[in-house]
């Protein structure tokens, strides 16, 4: 066999087995193709692509497969905002929903200066592993540990452990999908409109005294913030809580806070 | 009768270094009672129990204060008579926060009338006396705090074939065992005797390790002439030789199947401390208020092995072991190997308290973790033939699928492996995280069904 054959031949034989590959796949795209709503991919296109989870699928494609064929409301993307929901609005032909940007905020303002730690922890640094340990080397066992398990998992990286041990959410970053909230051991990040400035910056569950001991910022349950807020801070508990579906306009409860828990931004 | 080696010797395990001549020949001492007794709910493994005082309420000693609440849990009594002073949430030894209930003592030391013994145990009803150790809120006092009554009632299904009595305690610096099997060998003896009533196993195998040979004296004369098959296994010293699996390997050469308990394989294995206390429940009726606990380590004044009752503060008994001599860096309760360290000395005792360890700041060091090696010293360690090196990297990644199907479960946090790296890194933290991580999963998927 000459040389010319023998490379004849195996060229033969391989564009043989592509012919008989592609035409049976193309037969099988013909035949066995899956019928998918095109609106699906349509509606992927207009989502932002961020992947964040935030809406409480599994990505954005999932999203649009919930929103086009379950008829789920359109206003949960929290990083589209609201030129997503126009967008998603004018394409399906539905009533544009309003949606008011939401963010995350720690809601805690004890940093290592406010609130020392109690002891000395150098195992694994994760926010979940630290508070298994004693409850976390904390003083106060409700707030901030600053090991930065929420940062880590801020797919914009909004996240910031501050020098003085402490997660910081720069609001401008935020894309408000709630990744955070989730991951949080101590339940502290809390999702609020983006246009609110006043906050209670602690979520201790603890009586006054205990607060006072730990931390120089807590909330010590004094109730005073309740009476100039109309109706807007509530106490649960010993802890006053802001009810961010209210108007809060009177800045002088951050002045008469005694504990300093309370803050403008 | 004369104890004769152990045959079978279980895979892995370290040699730390043992520092039990601090309290060994220290006899045991009975602590006076404390200004106040603070006994936490979660005395034991498993559901806390319900507390049934209030503040103000007068207890006497022996008083249910807590009702245990599932089947996995443990009834709680008062340790001495006197006042209610305070029902409120405290951290416990494990840095938890559970209910606790602070008596106030009146010095009395009233016992609650009606407590009595089982006459005549030896022809009792075995229902009667597993009722009467579960009404005495006996826990295993070795350390995991498993409730008694739990372990000595398995399902018909699962014959009992040998009783093991743990005498090993392998963790460094403790004694307290020690000390009860060479002062009270006649109750250890009888406690044993009145388990295996319960239990009607085959044999009886008291496990003691050589570095206790006056512990295997005094065993050996207490059970000389018994006309129990009874036997005296004698452990090498080793760590973990007092985790009751290992334990059952290197007496009866068994081993536990993975996720499965010693029953699976015929086998209990009880403490010394709580074979103690169950005498004392079904000899003389008393509930479980008091335990010996070894209070040690280089800064304590005068190491020794205290009766305390439960919920005594650790700052009291270290006081009454003489105070610290010097500065102290670290507080643990429990061993070095699988104690905790505590924030500071207000944390009070419990049922499993079997020490109290203060190490100074020679003994405390901290080190910063670095990457692994690959040495494979871990590997070698592990008792349980895990590979904790991968168990870690798969658990740093949080992948705790991956973990779980490598085994992350049978892990018994002993700590051979953290002892072992040579990059310090925290293995048993991350398999614990890992554990935990599982467990929440697992408890899921039940809820699901």
């Amino acid at each position: 066999m000459t040389l010319v054959t023998s490379i004849l031949m195996t060229s033969g034989a391989v564009a043989g087995v592509g012919l008989a590959c592609g035409i049976a796949l193309a037969m099988a795209a013909k035949y066995l193709a899956v019928k998918e709503d095109p609106r699906i991919g349509d509606v992927t296109e207009l989502l932002p692509g961020a992947n964040c989870g935030g809406c409480g699928y599994a990505g954005c494609a999932d999203y649009a497969k919930a929103v086009v064929i379950d008829d789920v409301s359109i206003n949960l993307c929290a990083p589209g905002a609201q030129s997503v929901i126009d967008d998603l609005a004018k394409y399906l032909g539905k009533a544009s929903e309003q949606a008011e940007k939401t963010v995350a905020k720690v809601m805690c303002g004890g940093n290592s200066d406010q609130a020392p730690r109690k002891f000395l922890y150098n195992g694994v640094a994760d926010c979940g592993a630290a508070h298994a340990v004693g409850g976390g080397d904390k003083s106060c066992r409700y707030g901030c540990l600053g090991y930065g398990s929420c940062s880590r998992i801020c797919p914009v990286s909004a996240i910031e452990i501050t020098d003085t041990n402490i997660a910081v959410v720069h609001p401008a970053l935020c894309i408000g999908c709630g990744a955070c909230v989730r991951t949080c051991p101590r339940a502290l990040i809390k999702m609020i409109p983006a246009s609110r400035s006043i906050h209670v910056m602690c979520s201790s569950k603890d009586k006054g005294p205990v607060v006072k001991k730990a931390c120089k910022v807590g909330c010590i349950g004094c109730t005073v913030c309740t009476k100039l807020a109309d109706g807007a801070i509530n106490m649960e508990g010993p802890l006053a809580i802001v009810d961010y579906s209210k108007d809060l306009d009177n800045e002088a409860v951050v002045e008469k806070c005694p504990g300093k828990c309370i803050v403008k931004e | 009768m004369k104890a004769l080696n152990a045959l079978f010797k279980f895979k892995g395990g370290v040699h730390p270094d043992y520092n039990k001549d601090l309290c060994r020949d220290q006899e045991i001492k009975t602590m006076p009672l404390p200004s106040v007794l603070k006994v936490s709910m979660s005395q034991h493994l498993g559901a806390p129990a319900t507390p049934l005082v209030k503040k103000g309420d007068e207890v006497l000693r022996g008083q249910l204060i807590g009702d245990s609440s599932g089947f996995i849990s443990a009834s709680v009594h008062a340790p001495t008579s006197g006042k209610v002073v305070a029902v409120e949430p405290a951290a416990t030894a494990t840095g938890a926060s559970c209910t606790a209930v602070s008596i106030e003592p009146d010095g009395e030391d009233k016992w609650i009338d009606g407590l009595k013994g089982i006459d005549n145990w030896e022809n009792a009803n075995k229902k009667d006396l597993v009722e009467a150790i579960a009404n005495a809120g006996i826990v295993g006092m070795g350390g995991a705090g498993f409730p008694t009554n739990v372990k000595l009632s398995p399902p018909p299904e699962k014959k009992i074939t040998t009783l093991i009595i743990n005498g090993a305690e392998c963790e460094p610096y403790l004694t307290a065992d020690h000390r009860l099997m060479l002062e009270q060998a006649q109750k250890v003896w009888d406690g044993c005797r009145i388990i295996m009533k319960i239990l009607e196993a085959e044999k009886i195998i008291v496990a003691i390790e050589d570095n206790k040979p006056e512990a295997i004296q005094a065993m050996e004369k207490v059970m000389e002439g018994t006309d129990l098959n009874a036997s005296i296994a004698i452990l090498a010293t080793e760590y973990p030789q007092g985790a009751e699996k290992q334990q059952i390997f290197s007496t009866i050469g068994k081993e536990v199947p993975s996720g499965g308990l010693p029953m699976d394989v015929g086998a209990v294995v009880e403490n010394v401390g709580t074979v103690t206390a169950i005498y004392d429940a079904i000899v003389k009726g008393l509930p479980l208020t008091e335990r010996v606990t070894t209070v040690t380590g280089g800064v304590i004044a005068e190491p020794g092995n205290v009766v305390n009752r439960i919920g005594t503060s650790f700052q009291d008994l270290i006081d009454f072991c003489g105070g610290f001599k010097s500065k102290a860096a670290k507080v643990i309760a429990g061993g070095p190997m699988m104690g905790f360290a505590q924030a500071n000395t207000a944390t009070t005792t419990t049922k499993t308290t079997s020490g109290i360890l203060c190490l100074g700041p020679e003994k405390a060091c901290s080190y910063e973790s670095m990457p692994c090696i690959s040495c494979g010293r871990c590997v070698s360690a592990c008792p349980m033939k895990l590979v904790p090196s991968e168990l870690s990297q798969y658990l740093e990644a949080e992948d705790y699928e991956g973990a779980e199907e490598i085994n992350v479960m049978d892990c018994i946090e002993c700590g051979c492996c953290a002892f072992e790296c040579p990059a310090k890194r925290p293995l048993v933290q991350h398999m614990r995280q890992g554990k935990a991580h599982v467990m929440i999963k697992r408890r899921a998927a039940q809820a699901k069904k």
